[in-house]
């Protein structure tokens, strides 16, 4: 079942390099997804039985990091196989630099697209930390080339800093991985393992310093990844270079990937009992996260960026619910598919609004309410899910986490985090109200366009879970957010 | 055994040395490819009991691909480049030397006083994977060619190979295959982006040129 779930996309990449044909291309990279979400859908229903020493397997915390990943790669295949229709094939210039560029070849997009899918499920279902650590670097790669899709020299440069910087952070996990070992062989050398339900089982015998240096190399390593500051340097230039679903998936999928492999270490020390040390640097970490991108957030002049500072900030709520343990914990397993919801949808309602004005520039789009009617409300609404206001799930999610900061009595956590929320929503709102109802700058038309129905559905589907989600969470998604709360060394309400 | 280990050692230190002081792109090529080969033997010659083959896989799959496949693909990405074939460091080659110096000894203090559980196949082994995890690192931040922060991975990532031998009885094979897959795949990536930069730049270049020939009156 879970091996299907890994090769189907992967065939299926394949295969797309071979096809001549646009549309069929297309049509086959929606039906994989759709197919992958189908089969996901069948393991959220019946579980499939994990043998005890096997590699993959998919226990709560997978279930639901594949659950959001697929069905975001769904949404997000639905757009894609429009927007490729609307990317001009010869020599295009891009208007914010002047730079004169050609898009790499659909087959290889798409392709890389689905090998992503493969990779980011092969994470998801690792229970082997080497594994997981193997298809972690795997997703970097498989995106690299996503993000290169625009072949002009800043696309590049993002490119090369990722790949870099990402490459080189995941070598230091790779060091966590060694440590891991160390600190779990007998005396003589042998008897270590990778195998995390293995290691929660034994943690008591675990030796504490090994396992403690191998949590702080797993954390940076794999914090570069999910872009904790203040490793985070690679993330928004590669958001705001890649193609807009690129950014979704990017945002919503492969950051929350990097944390889960974060997750299963803090799992690990929370068994050996070192889940105050484990937590107090994820929590640190978390805070200087969103302290940080919220700052950045108050100045943003480019709408991508703008949203890749606010994932830095979410992953940092992530992280610092992570930390906080107890019913934080089950917290942070909500905003994370709160977020990636949310900031998938708006990374596709970006990519309307710049088809539409041709700049990511916010000071030159304005009146968006008016030119894109659709894009334009989806846009406004999409402020207020993301910045954690109610009705959304958000907001839910934020609240568990700082109620329970304030329950365990850390209350100037909670405060530099509100505080941090707060200017990032001051931030945002200024942005985000100008595009949409702010007037239409010089020379820009704001007659209203027709839109295409599979350039807003995808987007307004997104942001209705996150809606759904702060009204009411479905039982069958609470059950999977409470076990994964409980077997990540945390508790539910 | 212990001997020949602790040979390869002292040439993968030796090696990192020069790379800080070298100042050709294609000398540091054949450096680490020179640094790729020696670290293939390493499994063959630190292998438990009854892992020969494993042992024999993971060296010869590791030899080819540092000591052949890498050195390779980059002649070719520097073949294509106009640059120049200085490295162009920011930080100069006495500077980077002296620094390493400094840092081989922190690895030297840090590996005698790092209390492993049992054994390593040589004492050299922890301080000589480490400062050549150092040495990777700084060839990445202290200069400016994308070429040679390839080359800086490829240190850095001989230097965790090192650092996996103390492990080699507790490693799964695959999971160092796939590792070995992986930086494969990242090297490859590396250099055809590195060919894309050099051609972009050239690219640039020359249109901006035909630019000012066509605004010329």
């Amino acid at each position: 079942m879970i091996w299907a779930l890994v090769f189907l996309p992967l065939a299926s990449a394949l295969a797309s390099v071979l096809i001549r044909s646009d549309r069929i291309r297309r049509a086959m990279l929606v039906a994989t997804a759709a197919a992958h979400s189908a089969l996901t859908g069948i393991c959220w229903i019946a579980p499939p039985a994990v043998a005890p020493g096997a590699w993959v397997g998919l226990d709560a915390a997978g279930r639901l990091f594949l659950g959001i990943s697929s069905l975001l790669f769904l949404a997000v295949s639905v757009y894609v196989a429009h927007s490729l229709g609307r990317e001009s094939r010869g020599r295009q210039t891009e208007e914010d630099t002047g730079a004169v560029f050609v898009n790499a070849p659909e087959a290889v997009f798409t392709a890389c697209l689905l090998m992503f899918l493969s990779t980011m499920t092969l994470v998801v279902a690792s229970r082997h930390l080497g594994l997981l650590w193997v298809a972690v670097e795997a997703t970097t790669l498989a995106t690299a080339p996503l993000i290169y899709f625009h072949r002009q020299p800043s696309s590049l440069e993002a490119t090369w800093k990722y790949l870099l910087v990402c490459s080189v952070g995941i070598a230091l996990a790779l060091l966590g991985n060694f440590l891991i070992v160390v600190a779990s062989a007998s005396a003589d050398g042998s008897g270590g393992t990778l195998l995390a339900p293995d290691l929660v089982a034994r943690a008591a015998q675990l030796r504490a310093p090994w396992l403690k240096a191998a949590f702080v190399f797993l954390l940076v390593g794999y914090g570069t990844k999910m872009g904790l500051v203040p490793m985070h340097t690679w993330l928004p230039d590669a958001h705001s270079e890649a193609p807009s679903p690129v950014s979704a998936l990017l945002s919503g999928a492969l950051l929350n990937c990097a944390f889960l492999g974060i997750l299963r270490a803090h799992s690990i020390c929370a068994a050996a009992g070192l889940g105050d040390f484990s937590g107090t640097l994820l929590a640190g970490f978390g805070l200087l996260s969103m302290g940080v991108a919220a700052a950045f957030l108050a100045n943003a002049t480019d709408y991508k960026r703008m949203l890749a500072y606010s994932s830095v900030e979410h992953m940092g709520v992530l992280a610092l619910g992570a930390g906080l343990g107890g019913v934080a914990l089950y917290g942070a397993m909500l905003h994370a598919v709160n977020h990636s919801a949310v900031k998938a949808g708006l990374f596709l309602l970006a990519g309307n609004f710049l088809a539409a004005y041709r700049t990511k520039s916010i000071a030159r789009v304005g009146g968006g309410a008016r030119r894109l009617p659709a894009s334009g409300l989806l846009w406004l609404l999409g402020l207020f899910a993301i910045t954690g206001a109610p009705p959304f799930g958000t907001f839910a999610s934020e609240f568990t986490i700082l109620k329970a900061a304030f329950a365990q009595g850390r209350t100037a956590v909670a405060v530099v985090a509100l505080a941090a929320l707060a200017i990032a929503f001051a931030g945002m709102s200024k942005a985000f109200l100008g595009m949409s109802l702010g007037r239409a700058p010089e020379g820009e038309t704001s007659a209203p366009e027709r839109e295409a129905a599979s350039a807003v559905w995808p987007a307004l589907a997104l942001l209705a879970v996150s809606l759904v989600l702060g009204l009411w969470i479905p039982h069958g998604l609470q059950a999977v957010l409470v076990q994964a709360a409980h077997l990540l060394g945390g508790g539910a309400p | 055994m212990g001997n020949a280990i602790d040979i390869l050692l002292v040439l993968l230190v030796l090696t990192d040395l020069v790379l800080l002081g070298s100042s050709r792109l294609r000398n540091a090529i054949r450096i680490v490819a020179l640094q790729g080969l020696a670290l293939g033997l390493l499994p063959l010659l630190a292998h438990g009991r009854g892992r020969l083959w494993p042992a024999i896989l993971l060296g010869a799959g590791s030899a080819v691909l540092k000591g052949f496949v890498f050195p390779a693909l980059l002649r070719r990405a520097l073949r294509e480049t106009r640059a120049s074939r200085e490295i162009e460091p920011f930080v100069g080659y006495i500077a980077s030397l002296l620094l390493g110096v400094g840092a081989l000894a922190l690895s030297f203090g840090f590996g005698a006083r790092l209390p492993l559980p049992w054994a390593a196949p040589s004492p050299w082994m922890v301080p000589a994977g480490l400062f050549s995890v150092w040495t990777g690192l700084f060839l990445i931040v202290a200069r400016r060619k994308a070429i040679t922060q390839v080359l800086g991975y490829v240190v850095m990532e001989n230097g965790i190979f090192a650092l996996g031998m103390v492990l080699v009885e507790a490693m799964p094979l695959l999971v160092e295959l796939g590792v070995l897959l992986d930086i494969f795949v990242a090297v490859f990536v590396m250099g055809i982006i590195v060919f894309h930069i050099n051609r972009e730049f050239d690219h640039i270049d020359s249109d901006q040129l035909e630019a000012l020939r066509e605004g010329a009156p």
